[in-house]
């Protein structure tokens, strides 16, 4: 084929994935006067976003005057266990306020206080109430307030199209290559810059709460154009996805159950998270129950229950529950709030997981416990960025969202990820709009790059015969739920990555019958390509970290060591394949060192 | 394992037939998961558009024994072991592949509604709502663009007439703007003549469709329609308008 016949479009900005990321992405680079393109994979509105359930994070101080920036930067730090970037753990705290004051100008609607303000909520990890959030469907009102308001902003949207590769000119970021899910006619978008805003890669796990969505194109396409994936290992495992019936395994339970007072129980009745509670955060846990019920009814001298601690912790108290004979019928533990509050409340400030159980389970969660376990989330790690302006190692490519590292460290705090989107989403849009600005010589996509890459797309289609793309996948998925799971240890991660090397090979005689036109087979067969390069990723990182920090657990190096806190792990495309290695991290600003050491009522009530 | 026989409509724009598929269905299952399981073990090139699984994204809508739903809320235990299940593409849009439709006329509706127009802040930088005035936004805003509505809706399912009405997913997000606390934008005239209010006949086939059940009918049309007849068939308001020019009811 000849590459003059693909269709092209031309944009100085092209944004990757549509969800709250993406979306932000798309409008900042509309307001600082670019020509931007959106690619998402699905329907517009119907990314991952949508089903983000418990809050947005910002210290807004509305319903506890005591929160501030410092306090929330204290608690993302903490909750990542001081592996985070330090500058982005800060511009987060400090943004996030205006970024849900913005949505609230565009017309988002969310719950008010008594006074009339935005309502927030508490959530593990967070000192203070602080999720803006609509009743358990905060992730539907942000992504829809975002399109009504993005339609308006003169970026276009190309929907159901999928990105599969991107273009360089000399290193430089020159365009993407992409298909039409409906027809699977390939399309080259030329561009200056591209965010990539893809978010993670959940689908190389089976019990998850990801969609298909999540199949690791923006890190293997990152990957692939030289760029770094940075914090790899820390893969979040939500502590509480639906276990059954099988079918719905992994969806998601909204912390925010535990926030509205919800607790977890084995199958001896035991309110068993007093048990875990680390020493890092047992100055500011409740020690009883007594003093759990008394913060929840609004007593400021009680202290915050154990169900609300981060959540690498409560998954791993789940995990060990269950291993250890006290689990409940389908391998999971009990969630409680019938019991904790009445069923008009249940259903007024959990209607949506009112709904899911009644719906997916046949249970009515106003009446009986809820079983969960965890299940795999979300990326910590992903394409490692510049702190201020999103921008990865390859020059014109920048990465905002879930498929970016650095703000969240070990381990991500509920209601960051929302804010996360927002904040560095803008910083991206106005990052690639410097960038822009900078570089006025138009790049020129490599011919011999697109024809590579529509024959690398459309292998699997023209082959004679060969494995079933869902049976690979299926291959894939039990091997990382097997091997490289909620705790890890050298010999499994060693075995994983033979798996991968087998797998790799299976994928490699892939067939895909029928036509390219919005066949499903092929979608898969695409998706498992770039799953086995995440997968490939957050293996070798889990292997060369030999330490236990947040959401990354080695049996055969408990706890967390002082040499390990310097570093982070960053993976890159080498000659012979992929190549680890670890980068020294800077010393943080004394001011923000001191911020992160201080005691609460050193920072309380000091809007600065 | 109990096996179930499910036909499935397969197909493009040039046409298309039921094809039989028989599927073991395992306890718990919903319609997508089977058709899933068929997609994975004897037609991988099965088209669905599908995403979060849970009834919240709003992608997987087709119509089941006729009926209009969400592939992945709509359990296999709530046909009688016998009775048949047929699965096929939404009817009012244009058929793509299998059970996906093109649904980008609904896309091009949603950009012509004017946005959102917030009034200033208050002086100390804040808005402030009371809780029991957002809630009657909150429940049109829960809405997840399945446009199972607009799929059931006659004047666009029957009469054809996407030229001359929004359906009924639009006319609640023109009901959410109108009544949103903030908003001053005056949406009341392209109701009627742009939007077509005029056309629902108040069937509420919309209503029971909706798998978030939302008062499509009863909470967000007919209000509408009230207020597009108080502000061009009531005669004093009309005498005022002229007089002091338009203001937007509150």
């Amino acid at each position: 084929m000849n590459a003059a016949e693909v269709q092209t479009f031309e944009h100085d900005v092209l944004v990757v994935g549509a969800g709250g990321a993406g979306l932000r992405a798309a409008i900042e680079c509309s307001r600082q006067g670019l020509g931007a393109g959106m690619v998402c994979k699905s329907l517009l509105g119907k990314a991952h976003t949508v089903m983000a359930e418990g809050g947005l994070a910002a210290a807004l101080g509305n319903v506890d005057p005591r929160d501030n920036w410092k306090i929330h930067f204290r608690d993302t730090m903490r909750g990542g266990k001081f592996l985070n970037q330090w500058r982005m753990a800060e511009l987060h705290a400090k943004e996030a306020p205006d970024r849900v004051r913005e949505l609230e100008e565009w017309g988002a609607v969310f719950d008010r206080t008594s006074d009339g303000l935005i309502s927030q909520r508490n959530f593990g990890g967070h000192r203070y109430p602080r999720l803006a959030h609509v009743g358990d469907r905060t992730g539907l009102e942000i992504i829809r307030t975002l399109q009504d308001y993005g339609v308006h902003q003169g970026f276009q949207v190309y929907m159901e199209c999928t990105g599969l590769d991107l273009i360089l000119d000399g290193g430089r970021i020159a365009g993407l290559l992409g298909y039409w899910r409906d027809t699977g006619r390939f399309v080259l978008f030329r561009a200056k810059a591209v965010i990539l805003a893809t978010g993670g890669a959940g689908k190389a796990w089976r019990v998850t709460s990801n969609s298909w969505e999540y199949s690791g194109n923006g890190f293997a396409m990152a990957y692939d154009a030289g760029a770094e994936l940075m914090d790899m290992e820390f893969t979040q495992f939500h502590p509480t996805g639906m276990v059954w019936p099988p079918s719905v395994r992994g969806i998601l339970v909204t912390e925010g159950v535990r926030g509205d007072g919800g607790v977890l129980l084995n199958n001896k009745g035991e309110r068993f998270m007093f048990k875990y509670i680390p020493e890092r955060f047992a100055p500011e846990t409740a020690a009883t129950e007594e003093e759990a019920n008394r913060w929840l009814k609004g007593d400021r001298s009680a202290r915050r229950p154990p169900e609300l601690l981060t959540r690498d912790v409560v998954a791993r108290a789940i995990t060990r529950e269950v291993n250890e004979g006290r689990g409940a019928p389908h391998g999971g533990v009990l969630l409680d709030i019938a019991s904790r509050l009445p069923a008009e409340a249940i259903k007024r400030k959990l209607p949506s997981m009112y709904h899911q159980f009644k719906e997916l389970a046949e249970v009515d969660i106003t009446k009986e416990p809820m079983e969960v376990g965890p299940t795999l989330h979300y990326f910590m790690g992903g394409v490692r960025v510049d702190a201020d302006t999103q921008e990865t190692t390859v020059p014109g490519l920048f990465a905002a969202g879930e498929c970016a590292a650095g703000l969240h460290g070990a381990n991500r705090l509920g209601g960051n990820s929302l804010s996360d989107l927002l904040v560095f989403g803008r910083l991206a849009g106005i990052g690639a709009a410097a960038y822009v600005k900078r570089h006025t010589s138009a790049p020129r996509p490599g011919d011999d790059q697109v024809i590579a890459a529509v024959r690398r797309a459309t292998e699997v289609l023209n082959r004679e015969g060969g494995t079933n793309p869902y049976l690979v996948h299926e291959d894939l998925q039990g091997v990382m739920g097997r091997y490289v799971g909620i705790v890890r240890t050298e010999d499994e991660l060693k075995t994983a990555l033979a798996e991968l090397e087998r797998i790799k090979a299976e994928a490699a005689r892939m067939k895909v019958h029928g036509t390219s036109q919005y066949n499903a087979g092929w979608h898969q067969a695409l998706d498992v390509r770039t799953l086995l390069v995440t997968s490939e990723a957050v293996t070798r990182a889990a292997l060369a970290r030999q330490e236990s920090r947040g959401a990354h657990t080695r049996l055969d190096y408990p706890g967390e060591r002082d040499e390990w806190l310097k570093v982070n792990v960053v993976v890159r495309k080498g000659k012979d394949g992929m190549e680890t290695r670890t980068v020294s991290r800077s010393e943080p600003p004394r001011e923000l060192a001191a911020i992160a050491n201080a005691t609460i009522e050193e920072l309380e009530g000091t809007h600065a | 394992m109990p096996e179930r026989k499910v036909r499935v409509w397969r197909g493009n724009a040039m046409g298309g037939g039921f094809v039989e598929y028989t599927v073991e269905v395992d306890a718990g299952m919903m319609v997508l998961d089977v058709l899933h399981r068929i997609q994975a073990q004897t037609a991988n090139d099965l088209a669905i558009r599908w995403n979060c699984k849970a009834g919240k994204c709003g992608s997987c809508s087709t119509e089941i024994n006729g009926r209009p739903r969400l592939a992945c809320m709509t359990r296999m235990n709530q046909f009688r072991p016998d009775e048949p299940i047929t699965v096929q593409p939404l009817r009012t849009f244009p058929i793509i592949k299998d059970l996906v439709t093109d649904v980008s006329w609904n896309y091009q509706q949603g950009r012509r509604i004017a946005p959102f127009r917030p009034r200033p802040r208050d002086p100390d930088g804040q808005y402030r709502m009371r809780q029991e005035d957002v809630e009657r936004v909150q429940e049109f805003r829960k809405c997840i663009e399945c446009f199972l509505c607009q799929d059931v809706c006659h004047v666009l399912r029957d009469h054809r007439r996407k030229d001359a009405f929004v359906g009924p997913r639009f006319m609640i997000r023109l009901a959410s703007l109108e009544m949103h606390p903030l908003d001053t934008a005056d949406r009341i005239g392209a109701i009627r003549d742009e939007f077509g209010s005029g056309l629902c006949n108040i069937t509420r086939c919309c209503t029971e469709v909706c798998p978030e059940q939302i008062g499509i009918t009863d909470n967000g049309i007919i209000p509408l329609k009230e207020r597009v007849v108080d502000r061009f068939y009531d005669p004093l308001l009309w005498l005022g308008r002229k007089l002091f020019g338009a203001a937007k009811p509150r």
